[in-house]
């Protein structure tokens, strides 16, 4: 059976990616897979009926004890020959269907489908079966919306997918709880010993809510009209031997073992499939599509297989499966009776009909055989089933039995009146006068002509096997025995016959025949009061209201939690960064005292110069001042860090300090100076808040670590290792270019990307003024002096002398690239306030990006090269020279790495300038240059 | 770690998050700088302190913890790096809008509103707390500009025959 399976996945996909292969070869091609099937099923035949089953494993996954195992018994045997059958049929139908269009497609889909079908009624395992049963959703989406360019196909297959989607994915859930309390994802091995509990009885309503949607039962039926606007050969494979049968399936399968053991499923079932019988009816008889006639007369069929599986006696499981087979063979013949009746005729609303002649007698007769099939009409198949049916509920057996039974009755009679109309629509008895409403056809406007025999045979041959089993039903004894024995666990014997003598299932189908007569002749008034039923909400109104309500709902949360303000955005993350470690904090007993006030008295001027400034930078509104504040709290910093031992931090910091605020100044110089108040009191209020939550917290944090051991075992090592490992004594920098020289190499690609991305955003898209608008130098602007110039370019030397030393000697003394670039930096810096961008544009010939890509190179090829001799990635190396005049040098690799350190941070500061340094128009802003003067327009030189 | 520089940290943070929290991009910035001034103080005051960590400037006791200097080394010249980013943002915005000012998403003000409502003005300028007098103007702008403009519908759809969907 998995080759058969593999051979439908194999030729789907093949014909799929051929999708222009003529018809003559891919109709043959597309067959193989449904024979292949019967085939097989042919070969185990004997077996089956012999009660045995066939059985096939492959390990999946066996960490989760989860295993494909195919099994065929009895009642899977007859799932494989509908799925099959009606598929060499459809099949054969399709190639004459698509006539010259490309049909490789469609066949390619439609054998994928029937694979996931096949494998839907043999897989044993459950996960494996929900798998299968999502590729019938996902294929039948596929097929629905075949012609997608109409959006009635797009939106249908949404439908079907949504809805069918949905119903899987409870379906699933009820899967996983059944399989966990049976301890077995074994179908059959569940259904032997069925488990029992509550959960089990939630599983079952999820496994049933998913089969309800497959099966198009109400009130989520919706989908299923919709998909009408697929080619008749998908509908007519879909409606009769898969997709729409897999929650039938199901449902037969669970019955027999669990309506008895749970109180809920029979009343759940049976009300659904009898709804559902009654409502699909009534909807059937108001329809002029012959399709949408059919399509509703399919959720009123499924509703009553819903109902004979769903009880799970004995006799109701037989009936089902009677009725599954004859609602197959008789509702793929009718859908392709309609597909020919459109393609001879250009319509197949039954009020523009036309009349069809004598050449048209196959299908007539296919079609009237049929639709007595349909309506139960002794001597056809559908009769026999419908019969069994009846009988099952006559006996008793349920509580309820006869309400049921007389709801069946009244289905059946609808079913009857709604198979007259299709008979009757057929031979015009609904034809208005031309020019009228309607529906046209998928093939309008060729005029009227008669089908090909071969368009006509595959629902010739359904209809002959109707009449046959309707004739001699004994055939399908033991074959529907074994089905049935299957789905009971037990023997059950069968004699199936047309006639039984007069008992009350004859009268009661004498009945039903009779009111559907009645319903037909009386359609008149019955159609205003059916009317009248256009107000009652149906399923595809209950499906659009949840779309819309999600999609609505969807926005009004996206609207809380998206709101597109920054300052709620941070307002949240920091108010939740505060309140949860300091909820944190106050539950953990870390405080264990306070630890000394004071360290030393020199900090309290310190951190009181600090605190002033910084609180002047929270309240000044003056821009640039905040931003003096700010800087002159950098230098309070590294006047803490002098105190604390910290010289590289110092430096650092200092350095950092003077370029960033000559960075604010470049940038705040085209702001408006101050910010104007435009927050409400209430806002003001809520920042306060989070401000303090926070502050509270990180003091609260602080004591809780200040107050730990503290072991520094990793400072101390660090310490020892500094000069063996590192070559340096300087350990904060040995730490940088060595022990975490990765992390120095990350946080300076960092920097580069940070530089790329300020000039990327400041200058892309502005041409730089020709004049200056905001003009530093010149008129309007500072005068350059001489002396000033002289003075800078003397210091601008110096200090680049100076960053040298420090990023040399930085491995031993403090310094190393970091700081010894910032130092170059503010060179740069002075050399810009004295000169302006076009001086430093002159201090190299490199270009700003250039620097700081060499930056990040060398820093990389030093980290890398050690690989070349097999060292780790930056590993140290040390080199003693003895160099004439200047002594004993000693050289360490790491040096390489820092120069790479101090180029990108050179690089960075270039950048900067050359991100605000210069001056730009922005779009919009008038050129000076282009203004016209009065001299140059003719009119002024006119006296 | 001492009480006073605690303190002083879980001052500055306070301080840097009632500035973050603001709507302008030079005072978020700002308040970017006093946070990463808390985080530095915080850290290194969970070294220790001591001499410079220099080997042989005093006994290994002495030195003062040379790992929370190192990492915070580089945070300082990050953040620069970072401020320089911020800042070019901050000069982007007065290229296109003439301020700083960080401004609703359109979209997702759009969609706070309920696509293509309309609210009273002052009561949505309320709301927001967002005293920008061209924000309504913008917010339409917006939503001209992003109109779905689909295909028209090739067929009517297949409606049953009884009226219902």
């Amino acid at each position: 059976m998995s080759l058969v399976l593999l051979l439908h996945a194999v030729l789907g996909a093949g014909l799929l990616l051929a999708p222009r292969a003529p018809r003559a070869v891919a109709v043959p091609v597309s067959l193989l897979g449904p024979v292949a099937a019967l085939a097989w099923w042919a070969a185990n035949l004997h077996t089956v009926l012999d009660g045995e089953v066939v059985e096939e494993s492959r390990r999946w996954v066996p960490q989760l004890d989860l295993a494909v195992v195919l099994r065929v018994d009895g009642f899977a045997a007859l799932m494989v020959l509908i799925v099959s059958g009606i598929g060499v049929a459809v099949f054969a139908y399709a190639g004459a269907y698509f006539g010259s269009e490309p049909v490789a497609r469609t066949l390619g889909l439609l054998t994928l489908f029937s694979g996931a079908m096949l494998g839907v009624v043999v897989a044993d395992s459950l996960i494996v079966l929900y798998g299968f049963w999502e590729l019938t959703s996902i294929t039948s989406f596929l097929l629905i919306g075949q012609k997608f360019q109409l959006a009635a196909a797009r939106s249908a297959a949404l439908q079907a997918i949504l809805v069918t989607g949905a119903g899987g994915l409870a379906m699933l859930f009820g899967f996983v709880i059944l399989g966990h309390q049976a301890g077995t994802y074994r179908l059959s091995e569940i259904l032997a010993q069925p488990p029992a509990g509550a959960l089990v009885g939630l599983a079952l309503v999820l496994i049933a809510f998913g089969a309800f949607t497959k099966s198009a039962q109400y009130p989520f039926h919706g989908w299923l009209p919709g998909a009408m606007v697929a080619p008749t050969p998908v509908s007519a494979y879909l409606h009769s031997a898969t997709m729409v049968k897999a929650g039938v399936y199901l449902v037969a399968r669970l019955a027999p073992a669990f309506a008895v053991l749970f109180a809920g499923w029979r009343p759940l079932v049976v009300v659904v499939g009898l709804l559902s019988m009654v409502g699909g009816g009534l909807r059937a008889l108001r329809q002029h599509d012959l399709k949408l006639l059919l399509a509703f007369g399919t959720v009123s069929q499924l509703g009553f297989m819903m109902v004979l599986f769903g009880v799970g006696t004995e006799a109701a499981t037989l009936a089902g499966c009677a009725v599954i087979l004859a609602h197959a063979l008789f509702k793929a013949a009718l859908f392709m009776v309609v597909g020919i009746v459109d393609h001879g005729t250009g319509t197949r609303d039954v009020r523009l009909l036309p009349r069809l002649g004598s050449e048209w007698r196959l299908v007539r007769i296919a079609a009237v055989v049929a639709a007595a099939s349909m309506a139960g009409v002794p001597l056809a198949f559908g009769f026999v089933a419908k019969e069994l049916g009846f009988e099952a509920f006559l006996h008793g057996g349920i509580g309820g039995g006869a309400v049921v039974l007389g709801v069946l009755v009244v289905g059946s009679a609808l079913t009857a009146g709604y198979a007259l109309r299709f008979v009757a629509g057929l031979y015009g008895r609904f034809r208005v006068d031309p020019g009228g409403v309607g529906i046209a056809g998928d093939d309008a406007g060729q005029g009227v002509h008669a089908p090909s025999i071969s368009f006509v045979a595959p629902a010739m041959a359904l209809t002959a096997l109707t009449v046959v089993f309707g004739l001699v039903p004994g055939l399908l004894d033991g074959f529907l025995g074994a089905a049935a024995s299957a789905l009971d666990l037990a023997e059950v014997t069968v004699h199936l016959a047309l006639w039984h003598g007069p008992n009350a299932a004859l009268l009661l189908s004498a009945v039903a025949l009779s009111v559907g007569v009645l319903i037909y002749l009386r359609r008149r008034p019955i159609d205003r009061g059916l009317s009248l039923g256009s107000a009652v909400p149906t399923g595809s109104d209950g499906y659009h209201a949840v779309v819309d309500g999600l999609l609505r709902g969807a926005d009004r949360v996206t609207g809380i939690v998206q709101s597109g303000s920054m300052p709620v955005y941070l307002g949240v993350i920091l108010a939740t960064a505060a309140v949860l470690p300091g909820v944190a904090l106050i539950t953990s007993q870390a405080w264990d005292g306070w630890p000394t006030v004071v360290d030393t008295w020199v900090q309290v001027p310190i951190v009181g110069l600090l605190l002033a400034v910084a609180l002047g930078a929270v309240l000044l509104r003056h821009r640039l001042s905040a931003a003096l504040l700010l800087g002159v709290a950098g230098y309070a910093m590294a006047a803490l860090f002098v105190v604390q031992g910290a010289p590289d931090l110092a430096l650092t910091q200092a350095a950092v300090e003077t370029l960033g605020t000559v960075l604010f100044v470049l940038t705040l110089r085209r702001l408006p100076a101050r910010f104007e108040r435009r927050s409400t009191r209430r806002t003001r209020l809520l920042r306060v808040v989070i401000a303090l939550l926070v502050g509270v917290t990180v003091f609260g944090f602080a004591m809780a670590v200040g107050t730990d051991t503290d072991p520094r075992d990793v400072s101390t090592e660090m310490v020892e290792r500094a000069q063996p490992d590192g070559h340096g004594a300087n350990v904060v920098n040995v730490i940088l270019v060595d022990f975490r020289g990765l992390d120095t190499l990350g946080e300076i690609t960092v920097l580069a990307v940070a530089a790329i991305g300020a000039v990327a955003l400041a200058r892309a898209g502005h041409t730089p003024r020709p004049e200056p608008g905001i003009p530093l130098f010149g008129p309007g602007g500072t005068t350059r002096h001489a002396f000033v110039e002289v003075v800078v370019r003397g210091l601008v030397y110096i200090a680049f002398v100076v960053s040298i030393y420090l990023l040399m000697a930085g491995h031993n003394d403090p310094g190393g690239g970091f700081v010894g670039g910032l130092v170059a930096g503010a060179a740069v810096a002075l050399r810009y306030l004295a000169g302006g961008l076009d001086e430093v544009r002159r201090m190299v010939r490199l270009k700003p990006w250039s620097i700081l890509g060499l930056g990040v190179l060398i820093a990389a090829v030093t980290a890398t090269v050690p690989l070349l001799f097999g060292e780790p990635v930056l590993q140290n190396a040390a080199w003693h020279l003895d160099l004439p005049l200047i002594g004993e040098v000693s050289l360490t690799s790491a040096l390489f790495f820092d120069a790479g350190v101090y180029l990108v941070v050179v690089g960075l500061v270039f950048m900067v300038f050359e991100a605000f340094g210069g001056e730009t128009t922005r779009p919009g802003d008038r050129q000076p240059g282009a203004e016209p003067t009065a001299g140059s327009h003719p009119e002024a030189v006119q006296p | 770690m001492s009480v006073l520089l605690a303190a002083a940290s879980a001052a500055l943070f306070s301080m840097g998050t009632y500035l973050v929290l603001q709507r302008k991009l030079s005072r978020i910035i700002i308040g970017l700088g006093l946070l990463t001034h808390g985080a530095n103080l915080l850290f290194i005051t969970a070294g220790r302190r001591g001499l410079p960590a220099l080997v042989g400037a005093g006994d290994v006791d002495e030195l003062s913890d040379p790992l929370p200097q190192a990492l915070m080394l580089t945070a300082i010249v990050i953040s620069f790096g970072v401020t320089a980013f911020l800042l070019a943002l901050a000069y982007r915005s007065w290229l296109l809008t003439d301020d700083d000012e960080v401004e609703h998403d359109l979209s997702d003000l759009d969609i706070l509103l309920g696509r293509g409502g309309r609210e009273d003005d002052a009561d949505l300028l309320e709301r927001l707390d967002d005293h920008d007098t061209d924000l309504l103007e913008r917010l339409d702008d917006h939503r001209r500009d992003h109109e779905l403009h689909l295909p028209p519908v090739d067929e009517p759809p297949l409606e049953p025959e009884d009226g219902a969907r």
